[in-house]
């Protein structure tokens, strides 16, 4: 590997990981202006101009807190927990194309950390595996709260991967391609975004990611009511925050997957029509994607403080007996229109 | 070369450590472990597909149902059944069996000429769908519902029948 290559993708995956971390913090912040707005008060606004240094505050504090390690919990596997939440949360932004090429003299720099030509399948993978922090956590607590929001969150899980497979298969009729860059790419311009063609999915695969993301109305998990926290109950200081902080990172993630799969990406309507040059096209491009990320972030949040928490049952309900099916006759629907498509036309 | 056999290295290694765990809980994570090498091994065979499929599937999915049960079970120590003299004798025996069988073997083992694929991006997601859809749709589509089969009797087991209740 030529070390121009190497240097050019460091700088790439600690500007990824760095913005990554970066969002991650400052949601925490507007998860609590938009609740303040939502409910009519102003929210933090002591820490700095409109409180802008709450989330630096709150991450002394939790370094600061007293770690606690229950005398009964698995030692080991209680530090596993956190650590796999937040490992899995982070590998997962690498195959997101965050833009297209930026020429710097003679070098053109792909603005995607890895192009594997299975990206779709390798975000599924990761978001399969972050269910393990959760339950390693909740196990190894050795607390009966704890094991229940675990149990919980892993069943939540699964069953919600599958409708948002089903729906990505549909989506995958359409695009014929695996690699992310390619699915993104397709859809130049306006009216070439997937969301025109596979609103059902969408739909679907929006409620799927809510559940996976563990938010509400969908955060069974860490029901305060039902399970005093939830999964995390035993858990104190840096460690706390890791879990939190693995869920604000999987609700971006998720977002800017939502943005590149159903809405376009990095293509911004007449793109080629303004006559700008290519790295123009590339800057204003990721600038358009992170505003897309940004709007579904509030609009998680927007929901939050909108829709009360669901019941057990009828989450399971939900997931089972009218996603799975929509999604199938999706599938069904895509598949005919897509022949009817090619034959007639 | 070398990577092949510090992954091989690895997977018996924590194949090993799943049977040899005390604890179920730590014994099927162990055997997640081993299920990642196996994803290693089939990227180094260049098939993509496979690997990420034994990733989603058996990582993801398979693997967090067994710690799911295992979970809510809660074995240890004092639950553990104990296992009868005769049980345990069978199980010498059977070992000894399989013992035998694999020296059997590994004596006639000679090293085979390496085998090149004629195309080695058969294991990406295209051709395999082709080849799976043209030349192996009969066997595809049978244990499509050998799968459903099973689901359909999973449930039929589950499910309350309405005259009892």
């Amino acid at each position: 590997m030529e070390s121009a290559l190497l240097v050019e993708k460091t700088i790439l995956v600690v500007a990824v990981f760095a913005i990554t971390l970066f969002i991650a913090m400052y949601s925490t912040l507007v998860e609590r202006k938009v609740a303040g707005f939502m409910q009519a008060r102003f929210g933090p606004d002591r820490a700095g101009p409109f409180g802008i240094l709450q989330p630096l505050c709150d991450g002394g504090k939790f370094f600061f807190k007293e770690e606690i390690i229950p005398a009964g919990a698995h030692k080991f596997l209680f530090i596993m927990g956190p650590t796999v939440a937040m490992f899995t949360a982070c590998i997962s932004s690498a195959v997101i194309p965050w833009g297209q090429e930026l020429t710097i003299g003679e070098r053109v720099i792909r603005l995607q950390v890895a192009d594997i030509n299975v990206g779709v399948l390798y975000m599924f993978g990761v978001v399969a595996l972050g269910v393990y922090g959760i339950m390693i956590g909740g196990w190894a607590s050795n607390n009966k709260y704890s094991l229940m929001g675990a149990v919980r969150a892993a069943s939540q899980s699964i069953s919600y991967e599958i409708g948002m497979g089903l729906s990505l298969i549909a989506l995958l009729m359409v695009t014929g391609s695996l690699s992310l860059r390619e699915i993104v790419a397709q859809q130049e311009g306006f009216v070439n975004w997937n969301i025109w063609v596979q609103p059902l999915g969408f739909l679907i695969f929006l409620v799927c990611a809510f559940a996976e993301c563990n938010r509400v109305p969908f955060d069974l998990a860490e029901c305060e009511t039902e399970l005093i926290g939830g999964y995390n109950v035993e858990y104190s200081s840096m460690k706390l925050a890791f879990y939190m902080f693995a869920e604000y990172i999987n609700m971006f993630v998720s977002s800017s997957l939502m943005a590149a799969l159903y809405f376009g990406g990095y293509n911004f309507p007449f793109m080629y029509d303004l006559g700008l040059s290519q790295n123009w096209i590339t800057i204003i491009g990721v600038l358009v994607f992170f505003a897309k990320i940004l709007a579904f972030i509030f609009f998680f949040m927007w929901i939050r403080w909108t829709v009360p928490r669901f019941r057990y049952d009828q989450l399971m309900n939900l997931g089972w007996k009218v996603l799975i099916p929509l999604a199938v006759v999706n599938i069904v629907l895509t598949g005919i229109v897509t022949i009817v498509k090619d034959t007639y036309f | 070369m070398s990577v092949f056999y510090f992954v091989a290295f690895l997977s018996i290694f924590f194949a090993l450590m799943t049977i040899f765990a005390k604890n179920p809980v730590h014994s099927v994570l162990y055997l997640v472990v081993t299920f990642f090498t196996f994803t290693v091994h089939y990227i180094l065979l260049n098939a993509q597909f496979l690997a990420v499929v034994n990733f989603i599937v058996y990582m993801g999915a398979i693997m967090v149902l067994f710690l799911f049960v295992l979970m809510l079970l809660n074995l240890n120590k004092d639950t553990e059944p104990m296992k009868s003299n005769l049980v345990k004798f069978m199980g010498v025996i059977a070992g000894m069996c399989l013992v035998a069988t694999l020296a059997g073997s590994f004596r006639v083992l000679a090293s085979s000429e390496p085998i090149v694929l004629k195309n080695p991006d058969i294991g990406l997601v295209g051709n395999l769908g082709r080849v799976l859809f043209s030349e192996f749709l009969l066997p595809f589509e049978i244990s499509s519902i050998l799968l459903l089969t099973a689901m359909v009797g999973a449930v039929l087991l589950a499910k309350n029948d309405p005259k009892k209740a």
